[in-house]
């Protein structure tokens, strides 16, 4: 064990109660300062164990280090960084301090070196995330922010039931690389794809972000996802499902996304779709491959975290606007907030010089060098789509198409720095990508600039932009939300509810009609022989009795004398 | 919370318009991209790729499979769209 380090997890999870019992200044600068500190003691974080304590008989491992964990951490914690200061105008302290809770647990997650620690911080991420789209106070936000715990605790018991499972499989609570083979890895696999955002339960995403507050979205987007990316890149690396379970994602975002009119569900549908590329990686499972997983996660935060900054500097400055039918045009009035969008739309559709085009290109280009041509030539289709629903798509119809007449003007300060750090870092790491490269798992000597590969990105990146303006009026938006597996719990099963309702209801009430009438069948019969007029009831006269003591007598007599 | 945001009709008038909107700059938009496009594939047919699979090899590969896989997605998409697409008060 060497010198005692701080938890930098616990350090945002600890500040989430003191936020508050603060308010003016004070709050402002702790919701700057906590998640600087976190980020330095993240970077002290030796390799290795550096703090266990005991639980029950195992020692639980609050803080293992690795490149791979203090990458995910680093960029968990600048995240809650500029999450905060873009954050600092949100009157809700509650979502602030879900935010931070949600926000350390993630890195706790990151440093997690056993399998309980991971879990415990796994489930206070799911406790913190549904406070923040709960924060935003509206009833579409409660109602999604309830369907959202329902899937995560659901994914928390499976990957519970994984957990102990292995634990008694192996006797060991070690979080490390594991083989698919047992029905408890299986579990675990499935816990964590249900946080990635997989199917068949990637509704859970679009359905809660985009519901958050206009600052609240700007953290879903990292942590939940991505500690999934990280898990799976720690304990699943090179399973052979995750491609096509990526694969499936990558396109699924694109397709939805296209169908999309709500501009934050827009982002949340490409939020799939990237994490789709990173679970692709996973499954490769080559060092090039993780390389490009984790490179692509840190760049991916950044740029989504920007885009939907943009988004929501929109809301807070249009009085909540959220649908590409209400907007357009705006970037004649708000040029700054119009700029941070198409840089992070340009670094998500990793257009060269920009942080994507440094990160996801490993990930291709790990395909290539395994022989996975289906692998390689699907991505590269989606490498066309991503600029298709999210590069031009999103600033598009928020920023240009027709105009609205909407004239919002830039949001305050703080906003517009938050936006202009990481549109900053998107276009640093892009023309400058030995630092973060530095930071990776393994050692990489990779050059995303060479002057074939510029060519092949742009030509794809500049016809697909010919593609969207020629198919643009197969694009025209429309009020509509489209379906997805969640129908089947939010529509048929409450409709089976229902009807089981109606059929139960029919059937008690025969049972009642039939029970009434064998009842009343019984106290009519009753009535008859015993009521006040019946046979067996009626008060007989004493003359009459005397009669039939007389005829029952002589009856008697006239036996007794001639049989 | 939020902030009720100015609104104007927007301008018929090209000369009322902000000059990147009006019709004129955006057919010039569309000539220079067009020139884009063809320069930038006549660029790529100088570089010598590794080739892994040997189709990406050949002249303009990229320029037609990005073109080709977007328009397939939004003709998908809108298939799709016709089956699964409801209005957006459905879950209400």
């Amino acid at each position: 064990m060497t010198d005692f380090i701080f938890p930098p997890g616990l350090v945002l999870i600890l500040g989430a109660f003191i936020l508050p019992f603060v308010s003016g200044q004070i709050k402002s600068a702790l919701t700057l300062l906590l998640p600087l500190i976190s980020l330095g003691l993240v970077q002290s974080v030796p390799d290795g164990v550096s703090l266990s304590i005991p639980f029950m008989h195992f020692q639980l491992e609050l803080l293992d280090g690795s490149n791979l964990s203090r990458l995910f951490a680093t960029i968990f914690a600048l995240m809650a960084f500029a999450g905060g200061l873009f954050a600092l105008n949100q009157k809700s302290t509650m979502e602030m301090s879900s935010a931070f809770a949600y926000a350390g647990s993630a890195i706790g997650v990151a440093f997690a070196g056993d399998l309980i620690t991971m879990f415990i911080y796994w489930e206070l991420m799911a406790v913190g995330s549904s406070l923040v789209i709960w924060s935003a106070m509206t009833d579409a936000s409660y109602k999604s922010s309830m369907r959202y715990i329902l899937m995560h605790l659901l994914g928390g018991v499976i990957l519970m039931v994984g957990v102990v499972g292995h634990v008694v499989d192996t006797g060991s609570i070690e979080f490390s690389a594991m083989e698919l083979g047992s029905f408890a890895t299986w579990m675990m696999l499935v816990g964590f794809l249900i946080n990635a955002g997989a199917p068949p339960f990637s509704s859970w995403l679009p359905d809660a972000y985009p519901e958050a507050s206009w600052s609240g979205t700007v953290f879903l987007s990292a942590f939940t996802t991505k500690t999934a990316v990280f898990v799976l890149l720690k304990g699943f690396p090179g399973a052979e499902i995750l491609i096509w379970v990526g694969l499936y994602m990558i396109m699924y975002g694109i397709i939805y996304a296209l169908l999309e009119n709500d501009m934050r569900r827009i982002l949340a549908y490409s939020i799939i779709n990237q994490v789709g590329f990173m679970v692709v990686g996973a499954g490769i499972g080559t060092e090039m491959a993780i390389n490009g997983a984790a490179a692509h996660a840190f760049t991916h935060i950044i740029y989504k975290a920007l885009l939907l900054m943009s988004a929501g500097s929109v809301m807070y400055m249009t009085g909540g606007k959220r649908k590409c039918t209400d907007l357009g045009g705006l970037f004649q009035s708000m040029p700054i907030t119009a700029m941070a969008g198409i840089i992070g739309a340009l670094a998500i559709s990793s257009f060269p010089w920009t942080s994507g085009f440094v990160s996801k290109s490993m990930t291709t280009q790990a395909a290539a060098d395994m022989g996975l041509g289906f692998t390689w030539f699907w991505m590269m289709a989606a490498s066309a789509g991503v600029f298709l629903h999210a590069g031009i798509k999103f600033p598009w119809f928020v920023f240009f198409q027709k105009d609205s007449g909407l004239r919002p003007k830039d949001p305050p300060w703080n906003m517009k720095a938050a936006m202009i750090l990481f549109a900053f870092l998107c276009i640093a790491i892009g023309v400058y990508p030995d630092p973060l490269y530095a930071m990776l798992p393994f050692p990489t000597e990779y050059a995303p600039y060479t002057y074939a590969h510029v060519m092949e990105m742009l030509q794809i990146l500049l016809f697909s932009g010919l593609a969207f303006f020629l198919t643009l009026p197969l694009m025209k938006r429309t009020l509509t939300i489209t379906l997805d597996t969640d129908w089947f719990f939010r529509k048929l099963g409450v409709s089976v509810a229902r009807a089981g309702t109606v059929l139960i209801g029919l059937l008690l009430a025969t049972v009642h009609r039939v029970r009434d009438k064998a009842i009343g069948w019984a106290i009519g019969t009753a009535f008859t022989h015993h009521g006040p007029k019946g046979a067996l009831a009626k008060s007989a006269p004493a003359g009459l009795m005397v009669m039939w003591t007389i005829i029952l007598l002589l009856v008697y007599l006239v036996i007794y004398l001639f049989v | 919370m939020t902030i009720e945001p100015n609104r104007i009709t927007p301008p018929t008038k090209p000369e009322d318009m902000h000059w990147l909107v009006r019709p004129k700059t955006i057919r010039k938009l569309w000539i220079g991209g067009i020139a884009l496009l063809a320069v930038i594939v006549a660029m790529g047919s100088f570089a010598h790729p590794h080739v892994y699979f040997g189709i990406e090899g050949t002249f303009g590969f990229f320029a037609w499979y990005g073109l080709v896989a977007c328009v397939a997605m939004v003709v998908g998409a809108k298939l799709l769209g016709l089956i699964l697409k409801r209005g957006d008060n459905y879950y209400d």
